[in-house]
């Protein structure tokens, strides 16, 4: 029963890894991302509806991974191209994949696919106490490598120095002859792939079938994960941890009868949310801490 | 080239040209040309720099200097014309380029990451890959090498900015640069770090590195420079020998006609005190601000009290605690304008009393620019029965008073009622100026006038302070301009890391010893006179 | 490649031109979506743009959807010119509903003609305390606000389907979760036209909403609160030099956004529900963002704007009923035109200029 519920909120976590891995590197480049919903939904849909007509999982994460990385190529055109408001073109990609993953998804309501398998062998899961860490599959393995690469790759390599820059301060970093625009587009894909495998994971693994506004907010708490974790990628795993053991609550509740009303349990996560923005932002530190030319769109004169 | 400063009689001219011409040129400019649309920036320009020449790049605010080296940098394109290196044609793609054929560049807004430490700072600014630990090491190296210390392992953002200067010159110097560029790198600067600067400088160009050094101060153009090319809007007016024109000639191809003098300010009769502050403390409320401590400062009528210090020390906080956009009863012990208690008052009711503020930035804190004049003018004229009714704004009303400011204080517009953005910084901050002494203050609160305003534009602002001091204003000036101060001031005082130093009378000043108290070689409350 | 060059002046037509030319842009749009998923575009498109607006009393339903639309957007422009952004509201126009609610609720049997003000002042509270919760994080903490109000919007909805499902639900629904139908004088009446009677739905909210409308366009323009709201958006800092309060400031556009869409929130239920449900709302509270850009920032232009999203609406369910199309393709088109409707503001603010030699440098 324990470890069932374990493995519920290791797996509920990983979507919330993916997606908020992603946005730390828009972040970090100076852009906020708040289609990251939008971005998430469309690599559902995609990876659902491939996974279901070729079969092959492997093509319908491919598919999600892609889809989620066009849906972030909009954005990126409107906003580094076009340099528009960041909060107002987010919001737009978020009712645009909203609307149009499902019309797309319209044909694939009530399917079902099989999810990914577990990566160990099942012996590994029976190990007391900590085989349930064993029991995922490979994705899951794969979002925790993701975050310690995107460490190292921030604060261990010039490419993560000059990204960090950007974030900072867009003219210094044109003045020194980087092209910022340049770096916030690859940060900007980047963090559209891992919105659309993190999309691709709800219908895939989660929950294995295609819903309508299946992420149920789940790309918005994945934002609020980035300002918990102070930015810094190894935090993010603890955050989404919280969060998922939180959402998983009401299923352990409504599990053991708790008389709570179902729907007090299902506002946790929402409650916790602004909890946890309160707690960071009363610290004060919030503010020194995020990028100092984030949402700042940049124009270069020639 | 020491010896053509040792002797000074005519022939040494003839032996000035023959030394230079032995030397190899290193960059030639050839008609170099930018315009930006209709507006030429830079038109035909030409003049080059031999090999360990410090040559000088002279010109008002808005001249053409910042553009002609951006493009040098390679961060602009010319329009037009050719730059030559070694006398080899190079067209130079970016600042990397630039810095890989040995080009270093200082930013007068320096290009330095406040929350990266000085050796990420300084990573970026390399080409090469380099380790951290071996770049450290290079850092301690180089930064003894040339008596500039910097601890590599600091934030940026802790350092003062002087000290952030440093940096930026030490990163320059880790390339080796064969030319190094520094647009205006004494308007932050102490006297004395100056001084040290130039000392800097003079030490590279003997081990055979050109300097380019842009500035608008006669003075330092003359100390430093063995040659100097005067910009005037956008045009080279002429190449001289520094040592052999006075600076009254450097001045006058600099402005194009005789530069016009401040009006004298009349002698302070009276000796009661319009506002009063004394024991003002202010904790910083973020990581990048200076906290406050014990400042006391009184102006009287008719008197003019400059507050002298280098950015960052807690000018624009002392300007918020004047204007009322900081208040606090409980760490100020008194603040009194016309023997009032106005700790608690806000801005919109000091400015009831009849003082007038003016913080130092135009964009975004004194003037809106994306809003057109006469919203302009309501935001520090609202208050006025005439211009709101029952918090209706009445337009015409506040339409005629814009064109009184504009009219009055000779502010010029492309049409009538523009946006802001449109006009000017001179233009504008005359605008801005205009719309507080219209109110006719009786104290006045002023921060940096003239901060990157042409000549022009700087001499009728300063004439309008003196009148109204001159007719019986207190004021309060807050520049890091010493020069404004001195032609401004009945007395001066030195704001350094939040403390202020007493006043002292003008004639008992000199810039050596301003420069003193702006290093902080003064405890806070010490004798006069000593 | 393109690049973007500041300009100096704003073009006076922008205004007009921009807003028309997204629409138009959208609808081509709209026509590839329609032919790429195979439906016939040119019947989808009869349906959605043209119908709705083929005879008076489905003109009439516009006005109808439009209601709330333009009762929350004006809100809304006052937030997005003062740089707030709220985008919860349409938590706030449940918490105005359940507020409303609960007083009608609790006057099953009342007479009197003061319910329906009172309802109404207590919707505006109730709209208002949601937003308070934001603005106060805000001004105190300076709590970012597009989080803290969407996730309130959650919690808004868990909480009427709570009441709907549980305490107020009505004992005679067959347990469905709705409430009791409120008293009469709680619902607001449809407009009779002597000589014509009442066209479709169209009920009196509809002009509150136009003279709220009006009423903000006046206060926006003419009036100092406006010029404050202005000028926070455009900089705090010159708000602060100014001498006006910061978070009273703030405060207030919180305040009176959040009000107006619990407002709305109340005028929906009344007029067209007459009870509680889980759904009062269709996503008004998001649409309405779109509305407000729409509009571009203009509290009158709000009133052209929302009929012309209702359009859009209403055009939807007719679409879906014909020719059996999703009706989520409203928010695919809704998405594109915000998209549109964001260039065109770089537009304004940027011309854009091409450089097709590869030869020199890039552009950035």
């Amino acid at each position: 029963m324990i470890d069932a519920l374990i493995l519920t909120i290791l797996m509920t976590s990983v979507p919330l890894i993916l997606a908020a891995t992603g946005e730390l590197v828009v972040e970090r480049s100076g852009v906020l991302n708040l289609g990251l919903e939008g971005m998430m939904l469309m690599g559902a849909v995609s990876a659902f509806a491939l996974t279901y007509t070729s079969g092959s999982l492997l093509v319908g994460l491919l598919a999600g991974v892609i889809s989620g990385c066009l849906t972030a190529a909009i954005f990126g055109f409107f906003v580094l191209g076009l340099a528009t408001n960041q909060v107002a073109t987010g919001l737009a990609l978020t009712i645009f994949g909203t609307g149009l993953s499902g019309l797309i998804g319209s044909d694939f309501v009530g399917k079902a696919v099989t999810g990914l398998p577990i990566l160990f062998p099942e012996s590994f899961s029976n190990i007391p106490f900590i085989g349930v860490f064993f029991a995922l599959d490979i994705i899951a393995y794969l979002s925790v490598l993701i975050v310690f690469i995107v460490w190292i790759f921030l604060f261990k390599t010039k490419y993560g120095l000059i990204l960090r820059a950007s974030g900072i301060s867009h003219t210094s970093s044109h003045s020194l002859g980087y092209k910022v625009l340049t770096v916030r587009w690859c940060a900007v894909l980047f963090g559209g792939m891992m919105a659309g495998l993190a999309g691709a994971y709800l219908p895939l693994m989660l929950t294995p079938h295609w819903s309508e506004g299946m992420t149920s907010g789940r790309g918005w708490i994945a934002l609020a994960l980035v300002v918990f974790a102070s930015w810094m990628p190894s935090r993010i795993i603890y955050g989404a941890v919280l969060f998922g053991a939180i959402t998983i609550m009401q299923l352990a509740g409504q599990a053991r009868g708790w008389t709570i009303p179902p729907q007090f349990l299902s506002s946790l996560p929402y409650i916790a949310t602004i909890f946890v923005l309160v707690l960071i932002s009363s610290r004060g530190s919030a503010k020194y801490l995020a990028p100092s030319d984030l949402t700042r769109p940049f124009i270069a004169s020639k | 080239m020491n010896e053509n400063k040792v002797s000074s009689n005519r022939n040494n001219q003839i032996k000035i040209k023959v030394c230079m011409i032995k030397k190899p040129l290193l960059l030639e400019s050839r008609n170099i040309t930018k315009s930006f649309g209709s507006f030429i920036a830079n038109d035909q320009i030409n003049f080059d720099i031999f090999e360990g020449e410090i040559h000088g790049l002279l010109g008002e605010n808005g001249a053409g200097k910042s553009t002609f080296v951006k493009m040098v940098y390679g961060l602009l394109e010319p329009s037009e014309g050719a730059f030559f290196w070694n006398s080899k044609k190079i067209s130079i793609k970016g600042p990397q380029e630039a810095r890989n054929i040995g080009i270093g560049m200082v930013f007068q807004h320096f290009t330095l990451f406040p929350t990266l430490t000085v050796i990420e700072n300084i990573q970026l600014a390399l080409s090469e890959k380099i380790s951290s630990p071996e770049l450290r090491e290079t850092i301690i190296k180089k930064s003894a090498e040339f008596g500039i210390t910097v601890d590599p392992d600091i934030y940026v953002r802790d350092l003062s900015v002087g000290e952030q200067q440093r940096v930026e010159v030490l990163r320059c110097l880790l390339q080796n640069p064969k030319l190094l560029i520094m647009d205006e790198p004494t308007s932050v600067l102490t006297p004395q770090e100056s001084e040290q600067l130039f000392r800097v400088l003079k030490k590279l160009s003997k081990t055979g590195c050109s300097i380019l050094f842009i500035s608008h101060k006669l003075r330092e153009v003359k100390e430093l420079t063995q040659r100097a090319t005067i910009l005037r809007r956008g045009c080279v007016i002429d190449t001289v020998a520094s040592s052999e024109v006075s600076t009254e000639q450097l001045a006058k191809m600099m402005v194009g006609s005789d530069p016009q003098n401040v009006k004298p300010k009349s002698v302070v009769n009276s000796d009661d005190y319009l506002v009063r502050i004394s024991g003002l403390n202010r904790p910083a409320d973020n990581p990048f601000a200076a906290p406050l401590e014990d400042i006391s400062l009184s102006v009287k009528a008719g008197q003019i009290i400059g507050v002298a210090g280098i950015a960052g020390n807690g000018q624009s906080e002392l300007m918020e605690a004047l204007t009322g956009e900081w208040r606090s009863t409980a760490t100020v012990d008194v603040f009194n304008a016309f023997g009032t208690d106005i700790r608690n008052y806000s801005a919109h009711e000091r400015r009831q009393l009849g003082i007038g503020f003016l913080p130092e930035e135009r964009h975004g804190h004194s003037a809106v620019t994306n809003m057109k004049l006469t919203e302009n003018t309501l935001l520090t004229h609202h208050n006025n029965p005439v211009i709101q009714k029952f918090a209706i704004v009445q337009n015409e009303t506040l339409e005629n008073l814009t064109d009184e400011i504009v009219h009055n204080f000779d502010v010029r517009t492309p049409f009538q009622n523009p946006l802001a953005s449109s006009l000017s910084g001179g233009n504008l901050q005359k605008f801005v100026v205009g719309r507080e002494i219209i109110k006719k203050p009786r104290v006045f609160f002023v921060a940096q006038p003239t901060w990157g305003v042409d000549i022009g534009a700087t001499k009728f602002i300063r004439n309008a302070l003196i009148d109204l001091a001159n007719n019986g204003c207190g004021i309060i000036v807050i520049s890091q301009d010493l020069e404004e101060l001195f032609e401004l001031s009945d007395e001066i005082c030195v704001l350094f890391r939040g403390k202020l130093s007493e006043s002292m009378p003008l004639k008992e000043l000199d810039s050596e010893k301003i420069g003193m108290l702006m290093g902080g070689e003064f405890s806070p409350h010490f004798q006069r006179g000593q | 490649m393109f690049y973007l060059v500041p300009r100096n002046e704003i073009p006076l037509s922008f205004r007009i031109t921009i807003p028309i030319i997204s629409v138009v842009l959208t609808i081509i749009c709209g026509f590839f979506i329609f032919s790429v998923l195979g439906y016939e575009p040119d019947k989808a498109l009869y349906h959605f743009f043209i119908s709705p607006l083929s005879r008076v009393d489905k003109i009439a339903d516009l006005f109808v959807k439009a209601c709330p639309l333009m009762i929350i957007g004006t809100g809304l422009v006052l937030c997005f010119r003062a740089n707030i952004w709220n985008i919860g509201a349409e938590g706030q126009l449940i918490m105005g509903a359940i507020f409303a609610g609960a007083l009608a609720l609790y006057f099953p049997n009342t007479q009197s003609i003061w319910l329906l003000p009172f309802m109404a002042i207590l919707a505006f509270l109730g709209g208002a305390f949601w937003a308070l919760i934001p603005a106060l994080l805000k001004i105190k903490l300076r709590t970012n606000e597009i989080l803290v109000t969407l996730m309130l919007t959650y919690v808004a909805s868990l909480f009427l389907d709570w009441l709907v499902r549980g305490p107020w639900r009505s004992p005679t629904s067959f347990g469905f979760p709705l409430t009791a139908y409120y008293p009469d004088v709680g619902l607001i009446s449809k407009i009779y036209f002597p000589g014509i009677g009442y066209i479709s739905q169209l009920h009196w909210g509809v002009i509150m909403a136009i003279l709220i409308c009006l009423f903000c366009w006046f206060t926006m323009e003419k009036t100092i609160f406006g010029f404050q709201f202005k000028l926070i958006g455009d900089s705090p800092k010159a708000l602060r030099f100014s001498g006006f309060n910061e978070s009273n400031t703030t405060l207030s556009i919180f305040i009176i956004s959040g009000g107006l869409a619990g407002l709305a929130g109340m005028i929906e239920v009344s007029a067209n529900i007459g009870q509680l449900q889980p759904n009062i709302s269709f996503g008004y509270g998001f649409t309405a963002i779109i509305v407000a850009f729409l509009a571009r920032l203009n509290p009158a232009a709000v009133i052209i704007s929302a009929l012309l999203i209702a359009l859009i609406e209403v055009g939807g369910d007719s679409a879906q009923i014909a020719l059996a199309i999703p009706k989520v393709v409203t928010g695919v088109f809704k998405g594109i035109l915000l998209f549109f409707l964001l260039a065109g503001e770089t537009l304004t603010k940027y011309e854009i200029k091409y450089n097709f030699n590869l030869q020199s440098k890039t552009n950035d």
